[in-house]
This record gives C-alpha cells, structure tokens and sequence, in this order.
C-alpha cells in the first residue's frame, strides 16, 4: 500500500493503521536471529581468518600473517588429495547404495503382506542407533576377523575370513554408513510412495501396465522429487560423516578412511594446526554451500508451492 | 440503533483494486444479503465491516461511530463463519464463553448468559462436547451461538451455510431468518447463492468485480432487474435473452421483434432510444406459457425435457439457433422434438440496451417494495 | 484370487527377510548384552545360553553409566527445550505477522543448517575452551539448541500455518490479543506438532556425535561419547559394551517408532509429506 497509489491516505493514518492491526514482531522474531547468527556467522569468520594466519596451539612462535601459506600447503599436501578423494568415494557409493536400496525397499514394503507394521519398524531401526554404537555393533560384532559373525559365516562355508578394517576398510566404512542411511533413504520414499494417487495406479492397471513398467513410468517419476531431496539431504550429511570412522579406523591405515571432516579434526585438534586445519575448513564449507544452494533451491521452490 | 453505512469504501493490494467504492447504507434491524459470484469482493467486503481486512479508503460506521480504525472486538459485530471456525480444543461451553472471559466477565454472568443462548439455539445438552463430536449442523449452531452470547448490534454471516447438506441448509435458513425476527439485531448475509439472498434478505446487495449492480428488496431484484448482469443472477433457471431490434417505439411502449418474425410491445420507456436500435429482450422461463395466445409468441423445436414435477423445464431451440428455457406447467405433454409455441406476457419482459441496462419499466410491480414483516410492535 | 495370495505370501517372505537382516547387528548385539564376556568370544557364536544381566548390573556398578545417561538425557531434553522458547514465538511471528522479508529469512535459517560443523569446529572449539565450556553439559546444550534451532522453527512454522486461518480471525473478532492468540489458541492446537517437532529434536541431540565427541571427553560426555571410549583396546568388553548399548539405544529407538512421520518431515523440512 504506497501513497502513490492512494493519495487520499494520509501518511499519519497509514501510520495508526499499522500501529493497530500488526504488533512489532521483533522481540518475538530476533532472539533466534541473533543465536542463529552468531553460531553461524562468528565462527566462520574465525575459520576464514584462521586460515590465513599461522597459528599452531603447541607452538606460540609460529604466529603472523600467513597469507595464502596454509592453503598452498594444504593444495600441496598428499593428505588434501587422499581425504577429498575419500570423501568423494564414501559419499557417492552410499548415496547410490541408499537410493537404490531404499527405492526397491520402498516398493516392496508399500505392499500389503502379513505384519507389515512390524516389519518395518525393524528396517528402519538402524536410523535410531547412535553412530558410535552402531560403528562399534559392526567393527566388534560383526566385522572382527576373528570372533565376528561375518567371519564365522565365511568360514562355516569354508571360506577364510576377511579382515575387513585391514584390507578393505573404506569398503567397512561404507558398509556401516550404508546401514545406517538405508532406513532413511527408505522412510522418506516410503512416505512420497504412500502419497501416489491410487486411481492413477489403478487406471495404469486398466491400460495394461505390468509391475515393470508401472515402476519406470508411474513410482520412479513420482518419487523423483523425494529421491533428489534424500540425495541433497544424505549429501550434507555424508560429506562430514566423523563419529563411524573416529570409532573404527581412526582415519587409517594410513589415510586409507580419512576424509575431510577427519582430516580437519586431526590436524586441528590432534596436531593442533589450527592455521593449516581452518583452511580445510573452509574448503569443507565451499564444497557444502555447493549443495547447500541445490538444496535450498528445491526447498524454497516447494515452499513457494504451498 | 446500529445502521451500518459505507461511504465510498475502497480495498486495494498494492495496485489491485478489489472493492471500487462501495455506497450502502444498512439500516437498524435490516437483514442484508450481499451477493454475487465468486470473487466479486463481497466477502472482502464483509470482513472489512468486521474489522479484518483493514479499509484502504473511505469511511464504514456502525450506529453512527466511525469505527475504521477500531478492531473487530471494538465494533460491536460478531461473525460466524463458513467453516464455523470453532476453537478445537474448547467445549462448547467455553467456545460459545470464549470472547466474554476475554472481556473479564464474572463467571457467573459468562455462565448465565452462555446458558441464555444454549437454551434459545436448543444446545443445552451439547455444552460439554468438543467440536469434534458435532454434526454440522450443530457446529453452525455452536458457531451462531458464539455470536449471540456477545450481545453484538451487528451479526455478519460469512457464507455459513455452504458447508452443510441441502437439507439442512433450509433448515438453518429458516433458523435464521427466525433468529432475525427475535434478535433486535441488524445482519450481514453474505452467499453466492441467490436463493439464499431471496428467501432470507430485507435487502439484496448484487455486487460484481467489487461495484455494487443493484441494491433492493428481492422481489424489486426479480421484477425490476437495472441491468442485465442482475437479471441473469437473481431467478431460476436463468433468464431468456433473446437478442433483437426496436421495430417502433411509442409513448409508453417498445416495439421489438421475436425470433420466427413476430413482434411483442413491451410496456417500458423508450425514451433516448432510436429503431432499428440492437438490443436484448429478457423473458424469464416461468413466465412463458405453452400453447401462444398471450402478446407474444416464439415457435421453438424441444431439446431436452426436465420433468421436475411441479414444472416442466424445456429447452428449446428457435430460430437462429438460439436455446431458450421455459417452465412449462408440471403436466405438460412436451416431448423432445416437438415443436412447440411458446407464448409471452409483455409486462413479464424486460429490454435491455446494449450497454447492458435496462429499459424502464412503466409499471412497478406491486409487491416490489413489500416488507417481509409487519413492522414490529415496540 | 489365488495368484494374488500367493503374491502376497511370497511379499511377505521376502520383506520380512530383509527386515531380518537389516535388524541383525541390532539383535545380535542384544543378545550379547545377555552373554557372558566369555561366550560373547566364543567361536562358533553361542545361540543358545543362559542369559545373564551381571553385564547390566556391572555397566552400573563400574562405569559412571549413569552420569553419561544423565548428560544425554539432559543435554537432549534441555536443548529441545531451550530451542522450542526461542523457536516458538520466532515461528509465530513469521506464520502470521509475515513481511516481505519472511521467506528470506526463513530460508536463511535452514541455510544456516547447511553449514558442515567442521567449517566451525575450530574455532568453537577455542572459543570454549576459553570460556571454560569443553566438557560441560551446559557446552553442549548449547551447542545442540542452536543446531536444532533451524529445524524446530522450520517445522513449528509449518505447524502454525496448518492452524486455520478463520479460527485466528474468529478469535480476533472474540477480542484476542495477539500475545493471547498464542497462549490460548495456537499452543493449545499445535500440541501435537510442537510435540512431535520436540520428538524429532530429542532424537537428534541424543544421537549426535560430532559434537559430543569433539567437545567432551568424560564430565560433561553423553552416552554416544562413553560408547566411543570402549573403542579403545581396554574396552574389549563385548558384552558390557552391549549392555551399555543396549541401555543407550533402546529408549530413542522406541521414540522414533512413535514418530516415523514427523521424522519425515523435519528431517526433509517439509519437502516430503
């Protein structure tokens, strides 16, 4: 409502009118502004600006404008390239794994059978396990070379036991996240499936269409939306998945696990490089921002829908 | 006293107008009925009298006191809206005492006067339900009653009815109008449905893309429609409009032509308007009778018949592909593809120009400006 | 008909197999939390045994399991809590006092969700060891209301829009202030989501572990740190390690069984329903 546009209101009655109907929300709106702002913004200005100092908490000397060093550094060291590549590897493998295993899962327990209910209950299980316990379920219960139950599966067929952590561990690694991000993967699209039109199925039936034929051209487009949102949101989260490899392999052997969340940690807190650590840092916060943005795109866009 | 009066009342968001001006006057104890299609403003217009959209320009009062900047609890209105919109978690006893133990009303007085109008709206028994366990019929009740216990000088209806079955919706209707009788109340009815706005009202406001068409009482509305908008909104099935010509015009009269090449000599004032002049002729489908022999007749070939029992509806075809409708007595004999003559009394027919208004008539109808109640006796 | 039956009888072979598997390390630890140290090594895996709960008993009498279950349980319910006085006037304003700056905010603040916490843990973590915060409880609940605080405003937000709008302005013609719209009406109706939203918030805090693990270490740790310590060598403890588990898992798995719908849209703000 301008004046522009309405002459005849006065400026002094627009004022009156607003004092009458709308109450001053910012006490009401500012207080989570600020928190939200100062958790967010104060800290990554910190990060930035660590990252361009020299700052090592053991060693007081090293101190002082480091300009662009800590990242010329970074880019040069082997443990950038290992952990980036890490990273990129145990995201992509369990979002793949947790979209296809929780699509098929999705459609098969969106049909009826006996105890459905239950049966689901159980799947989705391992979402509520705290990733420590469920890193340790895996690495002593399951996965131990000797005394776990995979060994003993293996070797009751005759096979020789894997010693997963040693020579398999970033497959360990994407095992136990998998497990704990299938349910997820599978919670979401369920919810999405339950919400296809029944008579669109029904007419889809009428005009033919086999169990095939009816994933491809009827669940999957309607499940497009929630499989794009599971992989963004599973994607902010894996990119610094920490507590299952701090349990398990604590980044190694070698920097065979460490990724980049790991890599930060270790510099920063084990190494107490906190000049060299916030560099990575800020990459971490680059490469999430790029997802980030996705992510918020499709979310404004549904907002804007409802 | 509570006269509600609209002085040049405008709503704008942003650069969009929605109400262009409106001019009412509403008089005490009047029940008035705003009406017209959907998003014609007139439930904009109702909430601004409520106090809950704010009024872009001009000036509202109620009894006299400019209340455009009072809020909705100030004006002396209460409002019962199309969902009820009862408060979920509140009985019916604390839904109807609500805005009185907002005002810091004893509780023994929110108790008697709550039981005062659980007694007029007969939901005594109901008073310690929630809403849930209500039928619909019993929440509009509930709803109304929320409205009375306030005392108000002015009730506003929101479409209170379109939300419940055909049959109660008579029922609430009657209800209604009854509560009009006994409440010294002035009311604000707004439907989109115009048998709503015929049975019910004092006063029709017809409103279309936030002007007012016509203001009047229902049978001015049916009989002396002021444009053709009016005329197809109020009456059902819709009016005829048969597009045509003035062959003559006379002191007292115009001469048009009927389909099939026979005239008619409408009693209504051609003044201001030339022969040979497009305009369109209105006849409404009861008002046609089968068989001819009235001062007008159209030949038509049937279509479709709608056997309603009281009446007949036929729609037919005449020439020039035209599809009227008439109303034809409940035992008629018509069949589809008959050919049939209708006939046609002047003084039931309307002429409108081409810009839509209507020609005036010579006569008023008699009942137009009846009162649907011997005035009270105070 | 019959081919119908016996699609369904072949469904529920196989859903219930997957179901069997993917719940396997969950079962297999709970019976060895009723195992012995001793048959908990045992090669083949001992099925059947007499079940024991010395490994309870010892987790509470040795360890201080108590006072990390105390820290998980305070640090959840506080922190959601705490979230929940800043989110639910936020969220009331932006329902139904919006500006044209609402949107932006909001959107704003589930970026602010977006942010990995090992762009900032460095810096946290000094700024905590400063204010003397490592290893409190009260470090940590602070720390988890504002992680949470995004997605509570977010859903209570969704919440309060669902509120129809009539009953709002039929309160209003009542004569409600704004202060009382929120206290008698839109708390009142949104229990159940605020409620749910509270669920959702407790299930996150009680399972976090990054934080927790960066910024505690024996005072102020929750349960998920004090089952990361039995990582280490001394901690071959299978069978309390399990007990311990057990205890920390149960009570949240259960919870979030109670609240599989409201999980799926706060944890998709919304986007899926």
């Amino acid at each position: 409502m301008t004046t522009a546009a309405n002459p005849s209101v006065t400026a002094g009655e627009q004022k009156q009118k607003r004092t009458k109907r709308e109450i001053d929300t910012r006490p009401l709106l500012w207080p989570s502004v600020i928190v939200l702002f100062l958790w967010m913004i104060v800290p990554l200005g910190m990060t930035i600006y660590f990252s361009f100092i020299r700052y090592n908490l053991l060693n007081p000397d090293i101190s002082g404008f480091a300009g662009t060093e800590n990242y010329a550094f970074l880019f040069e060291d082997p443990a950038l390239w290992a952990s980036l590549w890490n990273t990129l590897i145990l995201t992509g493998s369990v979002l793949v794994i947790t979209v296809v295993f929780g699509t098929l899962l999705a459609v098969l327990y969106n049909r009826e059978f006996f105890g459905r209910g239950v049966a689901r209950l159980l799947v989705i299980a391992p979402f509520f396990v705290m990733p420590t316990v469920s890193a340790l379920i895996w690495k002593n219960m399951m996965m131990h070379p000797v005394y776990g139950f995979l060994s003993w599966l293996q070797s009751s067929v005759g096979l020789t036991p894997i010693d997963w952590f040693t020579h398999y561990p970033m497959l360990s690694i994407i095992i136990i996240v998998s497990w704990q991000w299938v349910p997820f993967a599978f919670l979401i699209l369920l919810t999405a499936i339950q919400s296809l039109d029944k008579e669109q199925q029904e007419a889809a039936r009428i005009d033919g269409a086999g169990p095939i034929a009816m994933f491809f051209h009827i669940t999957l487009p309607h499940l497009a939306r929630a499989i794009s949102v599971v992989i963004m949101i599973e994607t902010i989260f894996l990119l610094t998945i920490f507590a299952e490899i701090y349990v398990t392999t604590s980044g190694g052997p070698g920097l065979a696990t460490t990724n980049l969340a790991f890599l930060i940690y270790s510099v920063g807190l084990l190494q107490f490089d906190v000049g060299y650590a916030s560099a990575g840092g800020v990459i971490a916060v680059i490469l999430a921002n790029i997802v980030a943005i996705v992510l918020v795109r499709t979310v404004s866009r549904n907002l804007h829908q409802t | 006293m509570a006269e509600v009066t609209l002085r040049n009342i405008r709503k704008a968001y942003g650069d969009v107008q929605v109400i262009k001006g409106v001019d009412l006057e509403i008089k005490d104890r009047e029940f008035a009925v705003f009406v017209g299609p959907s998003g014609c403003g007139k439930s904009t217009l109702l909430r601004m009298i409520a106090g809950l959209e704010e009024i872009t320009d001009g000036e509202l009062s109620i009894g006299g006191r400019r209340v455009n900047d009072l809020s909705p609890s100030e004006r002396g209105i209460s409002m019962v809206f199309q969902t009820y919109a009862l408060y979920p978690h509140m009985t019916v006893r604390e839904n109807m005492g609500f805005s009185l133990k907002l005002a810091k009303l004893p509780k023994a007085e929110i108790k008697q006067k709550v039981d005062e109008a659980a007694r007029i709206l007969k939901l005594e028994p109901l008073l310690d339900r929630k809403p849930k366990a209500l039928s619909g019929g019993q929440r509009q009740r509930v709803a109304i009653g929320r409205a009375i216990v306030r005392n108000p000088q002015v009730f506003l209806f929101d479409e209170p009815l379109s939300n419940l079955d055909a049959a109660l919706r008579v029922q609430m209707r009657i209800e209604i109008a009854r509560m009009h009788s006994d409440f010294d109340a002035t009311m604000i009815y707004v439907t989109h449905d115009q048998v709503e706005a015929m049975t019910m009202a004092d006063k029709i406001v017809v409103l279309r893309d936030g002007i007012v068409e016509q203001v009047g009482s229902p049978l001015e509305l049916y009989h002396h429609p002021g444009n053709r908008f009016v005329a197809s909104f109020i009456g059902s099935p819709t009016m005829n409009f048969l597009e045509t010509e003035i062959q003559a015009i006379e002191s007292g009269s115009v001469t048009v032509g009927l389909p099939g090449g026979s005239r008619i000599k409408v009693p209504v004032e051609g003044e201001g308007h030339t022969p040979g002049e497009k305009v369109t002729l209105g006849v409404r489908p009861e008002h046609m009778v089968e068989g001819g022999g009235a001062d007008g007749e159209i030949r038509a070939s049937v279509l479709v018949v709608e056997r309603l029992g009281g009446s007949t509806f036929t729609h037919a075809e005449v020439e020039g592909n035209e599809v009227i409708t008439a109303a034809l007595e409940g035992n008629s004999e018509v069949k589809m593809r008959d050919q049939v003559l209708l006939g046609i009394k002047a003084d039931t027919c309307h002429l409108f120009g081409s810009d839509g208004i209507a020609f005036k008539q010579i006569e008023r109808h008699p009942l137009a400006d009846i009162a649907r109640a011997a005035p009270a006796a105070h | 008909m019959k081919q119908m039956a016996n699609e369904k009888r072949w469904t529920t072979v196989i859903a219930w197999l997957v179901a069997l598997v993917i719940f396997f390390p969950i079962f297999w630890m709970a019976l060895t939390a009723f195992k012995t140290e001793t048959e908990a090594f045992s090669v083949p895996p001992s099925l059947f045994f007499s079940p024991t709960l010395d490994n309870f008993v010892e987790v509470f009498a040795r360890s201080d399991y108590l006072k990390f279950a105390w820290n998980s349980v305070a640090v959840s319910f506080g922190s959601t809590l705490l979230a929940l006085a800043f989110a639910i006037p936020a969220a009331y304003a932006m329902a139904f006092f919006p500006t044209k700056r609402t949107p932006g905010t909001l959107l704003w603040m589930l970026s602010t969700k977006m942010m990995p916490p090992v762009g900032v843990l460095i810096p946290i973590y000094l700024l905590f060891r400063d204010m003397g915060l490592l290893d409190t409880v009260t470090g940590l609940l602070i720390v988890f209301t504002l992680i949470n605080l995004p997605i509570v405003i977010w859903m209570l937000y969704t919440y309060f829009k669902d509120v129809p709008g009539e009953i709002m302005e039929a309160s209003r013609v009542d004569g409600a202030t704004p202060m009382q719209q929120l206290f008698l009406l839109l708390i009142p109706l949104s229990l159940p989501g605020i409620a749910s939203t509270g669920l959702l918030t407790v299930i996150l805090a009680w399972n976090e572990a990054f934080w927790s693990l960066n910024l505690t270490s024996s005072q102020g740790a929750p349960l998920t740190a004090f089952i990361a310590s039995f990582s280490s060598p001394q901690g071959l403890f299978w069978a309390k390690l399990s007990a311990a588990s057990v205890m920390a898992i149960l009570p949240i798995m259960i919870v979030g069984w109670m609240s599989q719908k409201q999980l799926v849209q706060g944890l998709t703000f919304g986007a899926v329903k």
